[in-house]
Formats: structure tokens, sequence, C-alpha cells
């Protein structure tokens, strides 16, 4: 589970995002929605404790991800935007690395890593070069370093992109099956992603949250399209700018 | 701090799947040849020169130590101030460029951890380098007699010496996501050490001559390398290689509250 309260984020006198709330459930997949630029990124880097937020808390099953952050981020998996890969090393070895480091015990590295490679359909690939596979392959890498500790929660920040229609298939089919009772969160501005693996839909846009809706809450005969639409060229806060909004947070604090 | 050793496994691996170890080991040795060969055919040359004009109180005097290795240490110091930013410049600068830096940070692994084993791999590497250019001492005591203690200490020194700069050399990479800046930063930094002590001998005297005598790590190398292992030089090198490490480590640890 995820729980994310009232989160805000400023760089220098930019708002990137403002008092974003949602909660994904354990057994379910949030599709995190939101034009480029409208602060995805951001949160999930908040979500997996690479940085702080400027105000606000975030729960990851029952820990606190900035006070009790090594606990929490051991659940984590992670896929940044850009496959965080060592292009120098095997896959192999990248991946028993990654194991290690997330803290798998020795005993079942080995279990771990081929049933990762399986899933990721990359055991051909193996043995091969990370800065020498494709851009779709340094995808599934990147999908296996995440998936490898066999963690809680998946975040995974626009797992598709630059991938072929065929992997994009593959991929969004493995997310899929990977739901069980783990909590996932994924980004994307690809719509019909979401109206196909996602049971929640959060749009973000400019910074804030702008809808949170189960996808089985939405009136039949709407097309995501039309909701999405709808949500992002609704009245919002605008001109907000960074010491209003800094101003908020610490009168929040006081 | 099994994570830590995780690390430097990885760290030490990469260094020789690239090129860059190799490079950096054959340009090491290939120059402490060149000094090696140089300061011996001079010693010999001064030796024979000596017994020439019949002066034996100098002669007792020519020892291999003095005429050799004391040298050959201070030149090899010299090249550590190049090829140390060379092979420290990627440690954290290229993690950040190639957004690895982002999983190494929402790994669950302390940035104590992180920093340790960055260390360790790169103190590794230097303990390699400097145990490969023990062939010079060791060609001394076959054919010669030289003094054993003192040869140990001064590498025991030139050791202690590379550690501080790869300590440095972390600390400067882990403030930027570019490499070259991390490396020029480096040399500056590691230059300055080494000649921070010259106002002293021009002319200032007092406590500032003393401070930058204290600061220099020319003058507590020059100790070692004479062969006096004294607690003092051995606390200077110890606190500046956990001084910089420490500043590393915050620097990293600031991504997290910035």
């Amino acid at each position: 589970m995820i729980e994310v309260k009232n989160l805000t984020k400023v760089y220098g006198n930019f708002v990137a995002i403002r008092d974003v709330s949602f909660k994904a459930e354990r057994g379910s997949i949030l599709g995190f929605l939101g034009p480029n630029g409208a602060g995805k990124t951001t949160t999930m880097r908040i979500i997996t404790g690479f940085m702080p937020a400027t105000a606000g808390t975030v729960v990851v099953d029952d820990l606190d991800i900035f006070t009790q952050s090594l606990e929490a981020r051991r659940r984590i998996g992670y896929l940044p935007e850009s496959p965080p890969l060592y292009l120098d090393m095997r896959v192999e070895a990248y991946l028993r690395f990654v194991a290690r480091l997330r803290g798998v015990q020795r005993a079942k590295l080995d279990e771990a890593l081929e049933h990762t490679l399986e899933v990721c359909g990359l055991a051909d690939m193996r043995s091969r070069i990370c800065g020498q596979l494709s851009k779709g392959y340094r995808q599934r890498v990147g999908l296996a370093q995440a998936l490898i500790h066999d963690p809680q929660v998946l975040v995974l920040d626009e797992p598709t992109i630059g991938l072929d229609p065929r992997q994009i298939h593959e991929i969004r089919g493995l997310i899929k099956t990977l739901s069980g009772d783990r909590t996932v969160v994924l980004s994307t501005h690809i719509l019909p992603e979401v109206s196909q693996i996602c049971d929640k839909v959060v749009i973000i846009a400019e910074g804030t949250v702008v809808l949170e809706e189960k996808l089985s809450e939405i009136p039949a005969g709407t097309t995501l399209e039309q909701v999405f639409l709808e949500a992002i060229s609704k009245d919002r806060h605008t001109g907000a700018d960074a010491e209003e909004t800094l101003e908020e947070v610490g009168a929040g604090r006081a | 701090m099994k994570n830590a050793f995780t690390i430097a496994g990885k760290e030490l691996a990469a260094y020789f799947v690239q090129p860059v170890a190799y490079v950096v080991l054959t340009v090491f040795l290939l120059l402490g040849g060149f000094f090696f060969f140089e300061l011996l055919s001079y010693f010999q040359i001064v030796l024979q020169m000596y017994a020439a004009m019949q002066n034996p109180q100098v002669l007792e005097h020519m020892n291999l130590n003095q005429r050799v290795i004391e040298p050959l240490l201070h030149n090899l110091s010299i090249v550590l101030v190049i090829l140390v930013p060379a092979i420290t410049m990627r440690s954290f600068a290229e993690e950040k460029r190639s957004g690895t830096y982002e999983f190494l940070l929402t790994a669950p692994v302390r940035t104590g951890e992180i920093v340790a084993g960055k260390f360790i791999a790169a103190a590794a590497f230097m303990l390699i380098m400097i145990a490969l250019a023990g062939i010079f001492p060791i060609i001394l005591v076959i054919f010669g007699n030289p003094e054993v203690g003192v040869m140990v200490a001064g590498y025991l020194g030139l050791l202690l010496l590379s550690l501080c700069f790869v300590a440095i050399g972390l600390f400067t990479s882990s403030i930027t996501q570019n490499q070259i800046i991390a490396a020029i930063t480096c040399f500056g930094a590691l230059l300055i050490l080494y000649v921070i002590s010259w106002p002293a001998q021009t002319g200032s005297s007092g406590w500032v001559s003393d401070l930058l005598r204290y600061l220099s790590i020319t003058d507590h190398f020059s100790q070692m390398v004479t062969g006096i292992i004294d607690t003092r030089d051995l606390v200077y090198f110890l606190s500046l290689i956990l001084v910089a490490l420490f500043l590393t480590q915050r620097s990293v640890e600031s991504a997290r509250w910035r």
C-alpha cells in the first residue's frame, strides 16, 4: 500500500508538485497519468525516497519513507525513467549486484535471478553486456532490477516508453501478472495503457491531482480520453507562485 | 558493512572491465621504471666518480636508500597527483550522469556504505598499483644491500598518500556530474596540498608557517620516505582521509535534503 499525503515539492522558486494526495491499495495497479512536465517523475522520486518532499508524507506499507527510510526502501522496486544500468556490466552480474544490495539472501539469490530472467524474457541475454542491449532489452533489464527482490511495492516510471508495439504488449501483460498481492504504481502518458491494465487512475496536471478514480467507477459511455481532457482543463490553482505555496506549507507546519 | 563490500567488488571489477585500470597501471609503472633506471644510472656514475677520486669518506655516505628510493618515491607521488583524479573522477559523477545514482540512492543502503564501498575499491586499486611498483626495491635487494625497513616505511608512506588522494578524488567527484570538472578540481586540490608549505619556506614565520607546514602532505610524506614512521604523520594521513570521506558522505547525503 502506498499512501501519499499532501506532497509538495519546490525547486528554488518553481513549484513542481503541490498538495498531491492519493492512495494505492495492495493488489491493485494505479495508473499515474498526466501531460509531460506535470510532476509524475518528481512524485515517484519522492515516493521511492530518492529525494525528500518540501512538505507532506509518504507511507509505504505502514513505513514512512522519510523517517523509516531504509525499511521502506527495502520493500520498493523502482524503475526510474531511464533504466539505471551499469553499461559495462553483463546482465547477470548486474542483476546479482542489484539483488545483493537490495538484501536478497545469498542462498536464494540463484533462484531469484533465474526466476526474474525468466519472467522478463531475458534468459538468452544473461551474458550480454548491458551497454550493447537494444532499448527494449534495456527496459526489460530495468524492470528485472525492480523485481528481483520480490518487492511488495513496485514503482514504474513510464515502463513502456521506447518499446515496439509487441514489446509494449508483453510488458503490459507482465505488469498485469505482477500485481497479485503487490501494490503497483505506474506513470504514463499513454491513455490506453491505463484502461488496459490499471484498476485506478490518478490524473495530475501542473503539479496538482485533478482526478482520483477507480476505472470501474468511470461512467459507461465515457472514454478515459474524455475524462482526461476534462480533468486537465478544469479550473485549478493557477499562478500560485512558490512563495505563496511555501507560506502555506509553513503555516501548515506551525 | 556487507553492502560496502558488495559495492567495492562491483567497482573494482568495473576498473578492470574498462581499459582505465590498465592504462593507469601502464603509465604508472612505465614512468616508475624510467625514474628507477635513470636514478640508478646516475647513482652509478656518481659512485664511479668518487671512487676515481679516491674519496672513501664520501663513498661511505652514498647509499641506495637516499640516492635512489627516496627520489623515486617523490617522483611517483607526483605521478599520483595526476593519475588519481583520472581514477576517481568516475565514481560519483558517472553514476549521476547515467541515471544509476537513482538506483543507488533508492536501494536500502546507507550513504556511508556507498562512500565506503567506493573508497575500498579505489584503495584496493592503489594497493595493487603500489605493490607492483614494489618490483624496484626488490631489484635493489637482489643486487645490492639497501635498508629494507626504510623502503617499507617509504612505500607505506606512498600508500597512505595515495589513499588521501583517493578520498579527496571521491569528494570532488561527488559534487558534480561532470567527470572533467571532477578530475580538474581534484587535480587542483591535490596540487595545493602538495605546495601549501611553500609560503612557509619563503620567509613568513610563526604559527602561520607552522600551520602550513603541518597541512602540507609533502612534509609528512618526506618524513616517512626517510624511514621515520611518526604517529603524528600517521594521524595526519588518517585524519585527512576521514575528513575527505566525511565530506563525501555529506555531499551524497545532501541529495536527500536538498
